[in-house]
C-alpha cells in the first residue's frame, strides 16, 4: 500500500484499520527522523483520535470521506485549531492556533489523519529548507542532499513513503521544486483555486497551497477536497470545482503541448544531462498521442527580478505583525514597547526573512516605489500575457520544473542569488497565477528530477489529467525506490 | 524692533482650516471581521483571531460599511467612484494588531461634495475614505516614552471608521464648529454613526495655517490633534490661529508639524513626533480584491435616503413658521424633529410646540439626566399640555411643573393638574373676593396707584396671585382690580 486511494480503498473494505494505518505511519515517521528530520512536530494523540473516529465510521458503516483514513502531514505553516504552528520560525515557536485553516478543515473532514507538522524554509522563503529556523531537512534520496523548498518536510516524508500525502504551499516553486527533489507529484493550484485562510502569509498575491502526493490520482483527489471559495478569503474565487480524478487519461490524443524555446535554450546551455531528459520526457508526450509546438515566452526571463521586488514588498508588510505584543515569542530587556518590537524581531527572525523584509521595505519605499514595485506589477502583466498567448496554441505546456538535480546541503548557502535561481522554472506561472505542477520525469545520476506541466487558469482537470495518462506511462517513481524508505511496501 | 518684525506685526492674518474628521460606522460588526462592533464592552472581549491580526488569517470587506459611507457621500453630493481598492499603511505601533491599517490612499470611495451650512456657505469636501480603526493604548505613567508598561484594549480595533476630509474652506473657528454641527447632523440622520465626540465615534483632527488677508496662497500649515469636543475644537483652533500670528510677528517662521491640544492648559504643543519622518510605504492590499459597486446598488442607496437636516430645517421654516434659528435647531437632532413633528401632528400649535421643544423639555430632560428618546413623555401629552394653556386651564406657570413632571414621570398632564391642584381659577366671584382682600390688606398701594404709581397695581397683583398660589387667571385678576379702583 502505497497511495492515500489504496489506503482508503483498504480501510473501507475492512482490509485494515485507520489506526492501524496511522500507527504505522508514526512509526515510520519516528524512526526516519533521525536521519530525515522532516518533522517539526508529530501529532501522535491527534491522529489515533482521529483515527478512531474513521474506525467507528467504518464499524458504524457510514459513507466514508474520500480521504477516509489516510495519513497526511501537514507543512508547519498552517493552522490547526490547539496545535503550534511556527512556520520554521523561531518568533512563533510557541505560537498555538486558536482556529484551523480551511484548508486543514476540509481535509480532516474528508477524513484525512495529520500525523505531523512538517519543516520548513522560515516562512516559506526558501528552495532547500536549510532556512528552517529549527534543522535542515535531508533528501530521501541522499541525505546529503536537500529536499528541496520551501515545502522540503513534506515532500520529504512523501518521498520516504512515511504517508501518500502532504500538504504544501507555493509561491514561487515551493511546492514544484522540492516535489521534483523528492520524486512526487506536486500541484500550485490557480491562484484563488484554494483558500489561503490560515496559511501564514509570506507573499500574499503568490501563495497558493496545493497537494504534495505519492501519485497524480492522490493529488487530483486531495485538491478536489481543499479546492472551492471560502468567504473567509476574498482572493478565493467562486468558480466550481470539478471532478479531477474523472478526468484523469491515459492517452494524449489531440491534446497540443508547448515547448517553451527560451527555457530549452536556458536549460540546454546550462546542464545538458538534464536538457537530454526532459528531451525524453517531451517524445514520451508525444509517443501518447500529443503534439508538440513551440511557444514564447520572452517576458520570463524577468521573472525572477519581478518576483524578487513583489514578493519581498508583500512579506515586509505581512511579517509585520510578529512584534511580540500579542502572541509569540517576545524578547524584552527592559525599554519601552518599540524597543521591545526591535529586540523581538532581531531576535525572531533568521537571516533570509531579514534580508527579504529589508528588501521589501526598500521597494516600497517613497521614492522607490514607482521604480520598483509599480514596475515589478507591469513586467507580471507581461508575462502573464506571454501566457495567454502561448495557450492560444496549445493545451498545456511542458517545460522543465528545476535546473538541477537535488544539490548537497550548505552548497548554495553562502549565495542567495544561486539560490534564488532555483525558482527559475517554476517563478513565472506564479506570478501569472496560474496552475502548475510537478511529476517524476526520471534520474539525473540516480536523483529524481520532475517534469513541469502548466495549464491556464482554472484548467487543473487538464493539467492532471495529462500528468496522469504521462505518469501511468513511464511511471518513473514506481520504479525505484529511495535509499530511505519509509515503510514495508 | 527689526523691520521684518514691525512688517509683520502690521499684516492683518486671515486664518485657512481644513478639517479631518474620522466617524465610526455603526455598523453590527466590525470592518474585516465577525467581532461586534461596540463601545463601552470590558477590554479585549470583542475580538478575534482576525482582529488580532493573528497568523494566517485574512480581512473581508463589511459591505455595510461600504454602504453607509456611499450613503454619506450619496448625502453630501460626493461622486461614488465605480472601482476603488483598499491600501495597507505600514508603520509599527502597538495599537494596531498587524503593524499595518487597512486603508484607502489613491482610490477612495468617494471624491468631492460639499457640506453646506446654515449660513448657506459650501464647505468643499476632498474625498471621504473607508479604513479600519486601531486599538487604545494606556500606558503607566500616561506617556509611551519610558512607561512601565503599556496595556492595549483591541475592541476598538477594526471597527470601520470613515475619513472625511475637507478641502481649506474654513476661515474661522466658529465656522469649523458649524461646519462640525451640521456634519453630525447629517450623519445622525442617516444613521450611520453615534457621532458621539465623547466616546470617540466622531473624531476631528484640523489643518490650520494663516495667510495675509485677501491672499490666496496656503501658509505653512500645522496639523493639530486631541480635541475631545466642539467646543475644544474652538478653543484649539483660536488658540493656534493667535499662536502662528505671534510667531509671524515675532519673525519665526511656521513650522509644519502635529501638535496636541491640551485641554487643561487651554494651549497647543508640539507632538515632536517623527510624523513628517514616516514614510508609509502604501500599497494595494493583496488580501483584498478591488471593490467595485453596481449603478442599480447606488440608485438603490439613493432611493434608501433620509430627508437631511437642511431641507428639514426649510420644510419646518416654510411649513410651521419656524425662525431660521428654531428650524436649525429641532431638524438638527433627529428624535427631537419626529418628536417635535408629532406634537405639532397632535396639537395642530407649531410655534407652541417649537417654544416647549427649545426651552422647558431639554431644560427639564437636563435635570432628570434623560434624552428625548428616554423620556417616558409622550408627544400626545405635550400637545395635550399646550391645548390646556391655551384654553387657559392652567397658568403658564404651571404648564412648566407639568412639563417638568411628564417628562421626569411621563405622567399625564391632567394627572398631575389633578395631584398638584394646578388648575387655573377663572372663576370671577372667587377673584373678585382674593382682590378685595388685597386691597384691604394695602390700603397704602390703592392711594400710590390713584397718585399715578402704575407700579402699585402690580404690586397688589403679585399679592393676589400669592394668595391663589398662583392659580389665578393673572388677566382676570389685573382686569378686575383695575375695574375696582376706577
Ligand atoms: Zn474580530
Amino acid at each position: 500500500m502505497r497511495t492515500g486511494h489504496e489506503i482508503r480503498e483498504a480501510i473501507a473494505r475492512k482490509q485494515t484499520s485507520a489506526l492501524e494505518v496511522v500507527e504505522q505511519a508514526l512509526e515510520s515517521a519516528g524512526r526516519l527522523e533521525t536521519e530525515l528530520h522532516a518533522y517539526i512536530r508529530l501529532l501522535p494523540e491527534r491522529a489515533r483520535i482521529k483515527a478512531r473516529e474513521i474506525d467507528a465510521a467504518v464499524t458504524r458503516g457510514d459513507k466514508l470521506g474520500p480521504l477516509a483514513g489516510v495519513p497526511i502531514a501537514v507543512k508547519d505553516i498552517f493552522t490547526v485549531a490547539g496545535e503550534i504552528a511556527t512556520a520554521g520560525s523561531k518568533i512563533l515557536e510557541n505560537f498555538r492556533s486558536p482556529y484551523s485553516a480551511t484548508v486543514v478543515e476540509k481535509l480532516e473532514r474528508a477524513g484525512a489523519v495529520i500525523i505531523g507538522k512538517t519543516n520548513m524554509d522560515e516562512f516559506a522563503m526558501g528552495s532547500s529548507c536549510e532556512n528552517s529556523a529549527f534543522f535542515p531537512t535531508r533528501n530521501p534520496w541522499d541525505v546529503t542532499r536537500v529536499p528541496g523548498g520551501s515545502s522540503g518536510g513534506s515532500a520529504a516524508t512523501v518521498g520516504a513513503g512515511t504517508v501518500p500525502i502532504g500538504l504544501g504551499t507555493d509561491t514561487g516553486g515551493s511546492i514544484r521544486e522540492p516535489a521534483s527533489f523528492c520524486n512526487i507529484v506536486g500541484v500550485k493550484p490557480t491562484y484563488g483555486r484554494v483558500s489561503r485562510f490560515g496559511m501564514i502569509a509570506f507573499a500574499s498575491s503568490l501563495d497558493q497551497a496545493g497537494p504534495m502526493t505519492a501519485d497524480v490520482r492522490d493529488a487530483a483527489q486531495t485538491l478536489e477536497v481543499i479546492a472551492g471559495f471560502d468567504e473567509f478569503d476574498s482572493t478565493s474565487v467562486d468558480v466550481p470545482v470539478s471532478d479531477y480524478t474523472a478526468a484523469l487519461r491515459d492517452d494524449l490524443s489531440g491534446v497540443r503541448v508547448g515547448i517553451v524555446a527560451e527555457f530549452e535554450a536556458e536549460i540546454g546551455a546550462s546542464d545538458p544531462a538534464l536538457a537530454a531528459l526532459y528531451k525524453a520526457a517531451y517524445a514520451d508526450l508525444e509517443r501518447l498521442g500529443a503534439t508538440l509546438v513551440e511557444v514564447h515566452l520572452p517576458h520570463a526571463r524577468y521573472g525572477l527580478a519581478t518576483y524578487y521586488l513583489i514578493a519581498p514588498a508583500e512579506c515586509s508588510s505581512n511579517l509585520a505583525r510578529y512584534d511580540g505584543a500579542r502572541y509569540g515569542r517576545r524578547v524584552q530587556n527592559g525599554g519601552d514597547v518599540f524597543e521591545m518590537f526591535e529586540r523581538t524581531r532581531a531576535a525572531g527572525f533568521g537571516d533570509e526573512v531579514k534580508r527579504r523584509i529589508i528588501l521589501g521595505t526598500y521597494a516600497l519605499s517613497a521614492g522607490y516605489y514607482d521604480a520598483y514595485y509599480v514596475r515589478a506589477q507591469k513586467i507580471r502583466t507581461l508575462i502573464k500575457r506571454d501566457f495567454d498567448t502561448s495557450f492560444a496554441a496549445c493545451d498545456v505546456i511542458a517545460c522543465p520544473a528545476v535546473s538541477c538535480a537535488p544539490f548537497e546541503l550548505g552548497q548554495k548557502m553562502q549565495d542567495p542569488v544561486s539560490m534564488y535561481l532555483m525558482d527559475y522554472f517554476t517563478i513565472p506561472m506564479s506570478l501569472a497565477g496560474i496552475p502548475a505542477l510537478s511529476v517524476p520525469a526520471g534520474y539525473v545520476t540516480g536523483l529524481p528530477v520532475g517534469l513541469q506541466i502548466v495549464a491556464p487558469a482554472f484548467e487543473e482537470a487538464r493539467m492532471l489529467g495529462i500528468a496522469h495518462a504521462y505518469e501511468a506511462a513511464t511511471g518513473h517513481a514506481r520504479r525505484r525506490e529511495p535509499p530511505l524508505a519509509g515503510a514495508a511496501r | 524692533m527689526s523691520t521684518k518684525v514691525a512688517n509683520a506685526a502690521a499684516t492683518d492674518y486671515e486664518p485657512v482650516i481644513g478639517l479631518e474628521v474620522h466617524v465610526e460606522l455603526k455598523t453590527n460588526s466590525k470592518m474585516f471581521c465577525g467581532c461586534r462592533n461596540e463601545f463601552g464592552a470590558e477590554p479585549n472581549s470583542l475580538v478575534c483571531p482576525i482582529c488580532l491580526g493573528f497568523p494566517g488569517t485574512l480581512p473581508v470587506i463589511n459591505r455595510k460599511a461600504v454602504e453607509y459611507l456611499c450613503k454619506t457621500g450619496l448625502a453630501l453630493g460626493c461622486s461614488i467612484a465605480a472601482h476603488s481598492k483598499f491600501d495597507r499603511k505600514n508603520y509599527f505601533y502597538p495599537d494596531m494588531p498587524k503593524n499595518y491599517q487597512i486603508s484607502q490612499y489613491d482610490m477612495p470611495l468617494t471624491t468631492g461634495g460639499s457640506v453646506t451650512l446654515p449660513s448657506g456657505k459650501r464647505v468643499r469636501l476632498n474625498r471621504i475614505h473607508l479604513e479600519e480603526d486601531t486599538g487604545k493604548n494606556v500606558h503607566a505613567g500616561g506617556r509611551m516614552a519610558g512607561a512601565e508598561y503599556t496595556l492595549i484594549d483591541y475592541n476598538r480595533a477594526g471597527v470601520p471608521l470613515m475619513e472625511i476630509v475637507t478641502e481649506p474652506d474654513l476661515s474661522s473657528p466658529d465656522e469649523a464648529e458649524a461646519y462640525l454641527v451640521q456634519l453630525k447632523a447629517v450623519l445622525s440622520a442617516l444613521g450611520v454613526s453615534d457621532v458621539k465626540m465623547h466616546e470617540g465615534s466622531l473624531r476631528c483632527d484640523a489643518n490650520v495655517s494663516i495667510r495675509p488677508a485677501g491672499s490666496s496662497a496656503l501658509g505653512t500649515k500645522a496639523e493639530v490633534k486631541n480635541m475631545n469636543s466642539f467646543r475644544s475644537v474652538v478653543s484649539a483652533l483660536e488658540y493656534e490661529i493667535a499662536r502662528q500670528k505671534a510667531s509671524l510677528a515675532a519673525g519665526e517662521r511656521i513650522v509644519q508639524e502635529t501638535r496636541n491640544w491640551d485641554e487643561a492648559r487651554k494651549l497647543t504643543y508640539s507632538t515632536r513626533s517623527k510624523e513628517q519622518a514616516h514614510d508609509y510605504r502604501y500599497f494595494p492590499d493583496p488580501d483584498l480584491v478591488p471593490l467595485s459597486l453596481e449603478p442599480a446598488t447606488l440608485e438603490r442607496w439613493r432611493a434608501e435616503l433620509p430627508e437631511l437636516p437642511l431641507a428639514k430645517r426649510g420644510r419646518f421654516m416654510e411649513s410651521y413658521g419656524l425662525s431660521d434659528y428654531d428650524a436649525t435647531i429641532l431638524s438638527a437632532d433627529i428624535p427631537t424633529a419626529v418628536f417635535f413633528e408629532a406634537v405639532v401632528a397632535a396639537s395642530g400649535e407649531p410655534k407652541a410646540a417649537a417654544n416647549w421643544m427649545l426651552n422647558d423639555v431639554p431644560r427639564a430632560l437636563e435635570k432628570h439626566g434623560l434624552t428625548i428618546e428616554s423620556t417616558r413623555m409622550k408627544p400626545g401629552q405635550l400637545a395635550e399640555l399646550i391645548k390646556l394653556v391655551k384654553s387657559g386651564t392652567i397658568s403658564g406657570k404651571a404648564a412648566k411643573e407639568i412639563c417638568e413632571a411628564m417628562v421626569a414621570d411621563g405622567e399625564d398632564p391632567q394627572a398631575v393638574i389633578a395631584q398638584r391642584g394646578l388648575a387655573q381659577v377663572s372663576d370671577e366671584a372667587a377673584i373678585a373676593k382674593l382682590v378685595d382682600e388685597a386691597l384691604a390688606a394695602n390700603p397704602d398701594s390703592i392711594a400710590s396707584y390713584k397718585a399715578g404709581k402704575t407700579k402699585a397695581l402690580e404690586f397688589v397683583v403679585g399679592q393676589v396671585m400669592k394668595a391663589s398660589r398662583g392659580k389665578a387667571n393673572v388677566e382676570i385678576v389685573r382686569a378686575a382690580l383695575i375695574k375696582r379702583l376706577e
